[in-house]
């Protein structure tokens, strides 16, 4: 997937998806210029989901065409789900991801996030015992681990406290304008500073 | 060697799981013991040496069914395929690093499997030995991709098995054949060949089992 335009990272037209008889997406078209900063927004099944899956990869498009310039390893995809091994812990887990991202300096970048989203403490537990929001802070870790140039980010401010939010709001506004942002969110206030486009889907 | 980098960071992965859960091994043993320890009671006091074998056989092929329905399962629960799938390392070193890791564990099985199916039925043979080693590549081989497409289906605790065991006849035959032949050498070359021939292919497609 490989874009013939320099600027634009995703390039989407005619976007659409469907589960059998079920439409989840219809016609969305989308450009994402390189730094840019996408907010998606819409009501529950809306296809917001959907869509972030098809741009960073994890599913195909129905119909529609989509062009994206960055490859697996230039993705930080953030879901609903952490993509965490819960038996395993924070430090085993990332090291996991780094090993396979070829992450250089792996250890030091890894103590680094967990620092900065206040994991370190707790680096060797079984992510088991984890808070549901000290889960989603481990995600945000594995998914700037690699520092990806293309970050898609599903709801990402689920199960933060105030702390982690305020956190998650810094390391945006650090990566803004250097890396390209696709995030879908139900609170677009919180991210209305770094936003350069918009999309919104309906129900 | 990138590509062992990320196998052997894959499969350490899965063994460390497994010694932090023990889901599947305990299992597999437990399995195991108690097929030989049922059929020592239910089969006559000296039963042939073909039908001793077969037994052998069938309890390694639904002890490694066992460890297969496993395999994937930490993924399908805690939803992990996404990340793997994901991650820019070829996709096959899933499956080969998945494969290694059952055959580590259905190898721990019968490590005390074999010796207690020699207690209660009959010695085993080197030819015997070596032809479990050989089934052992194949089944782990083909049963982990079989697990990958299984697991993505609601019927995944029927599909594996159905997919699973046709395709496991031919381990069945060349696996008997060598435990009871005088002269093993054309079963052993008959599960190398499957071996290779399956490894082969399970290689080559298993991107297209977990990509949508």
């Amino acid at each position: 997937m490989r874009c013939a335009y320099a600027a634009a990272v995703i390039r989407a037209q005619g976007l659409g998806k469907r589960f059998g008889e079920k439409r989840v997406l219809r016609g969305v078209d989308l450009e994402l210029d390189r730094g840019g900063f996408l907010v998606v927004t819409g009501p529950n099944g809306s296809g917001k989901t959907t869509l972030l899956r098809i741009c960073a990869g994890l599913a195909l498009p129905s119909d529609g065409e989509l062009r994206c310039s960055a490859g697996r390893a230039e993705i930080g995809y953030l879901g609903h789900e952490p993509l965490v091994y819960r038996e395993l812990s924070a430090l085993e887990n990332l090291d996991l991801y780094g090993r396979l991202y070829r992450v250089p300096e792996r250890r030091e970048r890894i103590g680094m996030l967990l620092e900065r989203f206040g994991l370190w403490p707790v680096r060797h537990d079984r992510v088991a015992s984890y808070s549901r929001g000290m889960t989603q802070r481990l995600a945000l870790c594995r998914v700037l681990l690699h520092d990806p140039a293309l970050l898609v980010l599903d709801e990402p401010y689920t199960a933060l406290d105030a702390a982690g939010a305020e956190l998650l709001d810094t390391q945006l506004a650090e990566l803004h304008g250097e890396r390209t942002c696709l995030v879908s969110t139900h609170d677009p206030a919180r991210v209305a500073p770094l936003q350069t486009a918009a999309l919104g889907l309906a129900a | 060697m990138r590509y062992l980098g990320d196998v052997a960071a894959l499969a350490r992965k899965d063994l460390l799981l497994e010694l932090r859960a023990r889901d599947t091994l305990p299992a597999m043993l437990l399995f195991v013991v108690a097929t030989f320890v049922v059929f020592h009671f239910a089969l006559p006091a000296s039963p042939s040496r073909l039908a001793a074998s077969g037994l052998l056989w069938v309890a390694i092929l639904f002890t490694a069914l066992l460890g297969l329905g496993r395999a994937f399962v930490p993924e399908r629960e805690q939803r992990v395929l996404d990340g793997l799938v994901l991650a820019p390392c070829d996709r096959s070193a899933i499956w080969l690093a998945k494969s290694l890791a059952t055959l580590a564990f259905l190898v721990a099985a019968e490590l005390v499997a074999v010796p207690v199916y020699a207690l209660f039925f009959h010695p085993v043979s080197g030819a015997t030995v070596f032809g479990v080693a050989l089934a052992d590549l194949g089944i782990c081989a083909v049963g982990t991709f079989l697990g990958a497409m299984a697991v993505a289906t609601r019927a995944r605790d029927l599909l594996l098995p159905l997919l699973f065991l046709p395709l496991a006849i031919p381990i069945v035959v060349g696996g008997v054949g060598a435990s009871i032949v005088s002269a093993p050498g054309r079963y052993l070359g008959f599960l190398a060949l499957y071996d290779v021939l399956f490894a082969v292919v399970c290689w080559a497609t298993f991107e297209y089992v977990v990509a949508e």
